[in-house]
């Protein structure tokens, strides 16, 4: 091969340093956050770990689904591509971890981020007792949710190191038997994942607001974290290339990507705007307490996530010459990417302060708005996130040596 | 000398392919390929231009966007305002979720048919339009390149026969027209 010196990627100490850097200011941001927070429980700071914990991971959660479903679906063109996915979703553990973190202090009352935490509600003494979270008390009981995050963990661990020690396997041993097993192995693996993928949203997320329920939330979270995935895939794609790597994949490939930024941003606008339009219609006043939130204290900003999500992707990608300029797919994908991580900021906050926006830190359930804390945060995981997804990207081979598909990648012409 | 037209039959796509690539190389110009399913590749190597189509698609949906809106807004709201479930439409705005949909649709018959119609027109394909492919078979397994001596005054009749001949070819035709 006459691209063999550029194989196997190795990680730029710039990179490096600019990584811990932003992970420094994370800190700093979170640090300086937490003093500053006079939200009761500092509410508003573990609002915001939920936040980056659950959208980090998602990201990483989406790049092992994608993986599955390439196999699933006996995709070829992907196939020089698959150790991107790899190396997004060895992030799943720390993501994992994060989310743990946030869920424990919750369930030793130190935030009160999950209102049915508090074991008050199901008591009918009490003065806090709720009759509609008691209603909800065999799935939310405590044995019962914490098993389910044991499971989730489990799975999502379990089928990450075993695809990666597959692939890593098939490296070298060639042939297709590995491949098959991959193919059926990544069936099972999507089975579990529909059913978690919606399970998991309703438990981290969608009980926040405990009164309410919506049977599209589950695939509203899941279809964000999937288009951010493949943005998050796509960048890394196009620097990777930008730096000389990858030479063998084309701008079909990119196109391609470009596809899935278009068209899984249109599955979550079709998502969005029918838990919203279903809601709007019926008017039930269980129902709509989610949106009412959202309308009374964050109506320019829950519209204002919703239409840069769905008409930026739409009029900025539609065109075919769109998804084939690096440079341009580069810069309405960073718009995207902060745009769903404004959409999830938008779905924990309102639930957890039930306030009004304001400028600055607030007090006492006064929900606030800083800018340079909450970017600071998401600034310090995404430094942790590269760090983590480029640190296992230098561990293997960039492209498979012995895919079946690999020939026909090489080959992929649109 | 009366012009001529080659009909160079090949019985594999990527025959064809190779065959057309070779002979653009050669300087010699390619009228117009028939086969049965789009061959990838092929356009850029005999100088097709990219097709509009999509622009036109794009108009199509839009147009139908506006249809859409103006319709919902005149039966809705203006011609008779409706009371649906508690919902009077006395503004179209108040109650544009609602519409969301039908706008939605709409918008995709009108890009979809549109495109469909003028793909159709333009190819002229519509039912009933007599055929212009050279030979049955192209809508069958076969595939068609059409030279003709009037795109390549450079070069000989007989020199672009032999170098036609030079590819893999399946079955060749020469009429004067």
């Amino acid at each position: 091969m006459a691209h063999d010196n550029k194989m196997h990627f190795e990680l730029p100490s710039k990179v490096k340093t600019t990584a811990y850097v932003l992970m420094v200011i994370g800190l700093v941001a979170a640090a300086l956050g937490w003093f500053a927070d006079k939200t009761d429980h500092h509410q508003y700071w573990w609002a915001n770990l939920l936040i980056n914990g659950f959208f980090f991971f998602a990201v990483a959660l989406g790049a092992l689904f994608f993986y599955a479903l390439q196999y699933a679906a006996e995709v070829a063109w992907s196939a020089q591509l698959k150790r991107i996915f790899e190396a997004m979703y060895s992030y799943i553990p720390i993501g994992l971890g994060v989310i743990v973190v946030v869920l424990l202090m919750g369930q030793f009352h130190v935030h009160h981020l999950y209102h049915w935490m508090d074991s008050e509600v199901y008591n009918p003494e009490s003065p806090a007792y709720d009759e509609i979270i008691a209603g909800k008390r065999p799935y939310l009981s405590a044995w019962f949710f914490w098993l389910r995050v044991a499971v989730y963990g489990a799975v999502f661990i379990y089928f990450a190191r075993l695809f990666r020690k597959w692939s890593l396997q098939e490296d070298e041993v060639g042939g297709t038997e590995i491949h098959y097993r991959f193919y059926k192995k990544s069936a099972v693996f999507l089975v579990f994942f529909a059913v978690f993928s919606s399970t998991l949203a309703w438990d981290w997320l969608m009980s926040i607001d405990v009164h309410w329920f919506s049977t599209m939330y589950g695939w509203y979270v899941f279809s964000g974290m999937w288009v951010s995935t493949m943005i998050f895939a796509t960048l890394l794609v196009i620097w990777l290339k930008g730096r000389g790597y990858l030479s063998t994949v084309n701008d079909s490939h990119i196109h391609d990507l470009g596809k899935w930024m278009f068209a899984v941003s249109m599955l979550w606008s079709y998502l969005w705007f029918c838990q919203y339009m279903l809601i709007w219609y019926s008017d039930i006043p269980e129902e709509v307490t989610y949106f009412k939130e959202r309308y009374d204290h964050y109506m320019g900003g829950m519209w204002a996530v919703f239409f840069v999500n769905f008409a930026v992707p739409f009029y900025a990608l539609m065109a075919r010459d769109a998804k084939r300029n690096f440079k341009y797919l580069t810069r309405v994908g960073v718009i995207i990417f902060i745009g769903h991580f404004a959409d999830l900021y938008m779905a924990v906050v309102p639930g957890t302060i039930h306030g009004h926006l304001e400028w600055g830190f607030g007090e006492g359930h006064h929900t606030t708005f800083v800018g340079w804390f909450e970017a600071g945060m998401f600034v310090g995981f995404l430094g942790l996130f590269i760090l983590t997804v480029l640190g296992t990207l230098s561990k293997a081979r960039l492209v498979p040596a012995k895919h079946p598909f690999l020939d026909e990648s090489e080959h992929h012409s649109i | 000398m009366a012009n001529k037209v080659f009909h160079v039959m090949y019985d594999d796509d990527q025959k064809l392919l190779d065959a057309a690539k070779a002979l653009v190389a050669q300087g010699i110009r390619v009228k117009d390929v028939f086969s049965p399913f789009p061959v990838h590749g092929l356009d850029p190597v005999i100088g097709v231009k990219r097709t509009r189509l999509a622009i036109a698609s794009f108009m199509y949906a839009t147009t139908g966007t506006l249809l859409a809106t103006l319709g919902t807004w005149y039966f809705m709201v203006s011609d008779w305002d409706w009371n649906i479930g508690g919902k009077p439409n006395f503004t179209w705005i108040e109650n544009a979720p609602a519409f969301v949909p039908v706008m939605f649709e709409f918008s995709v018959f009108c890009g979809a048919h549109g495109m469909a119609i003028t793909y159709l027109l333009r190819n002229g394909t519509l039912p009933g339009m007599p055929a212009s492919n050279p030979d049955p078979r192209t809508t069958d397994d076969k595939f068609v390149m059409e030279i003709v001596t009037e795109q390549n005054e450079s070069m000989s009749a007989s020199d672009i026969e032999a170098k036609i001949r030079a590819t893999d070819v399946y079955e060749l035709s020469i009429k004067d027209y």
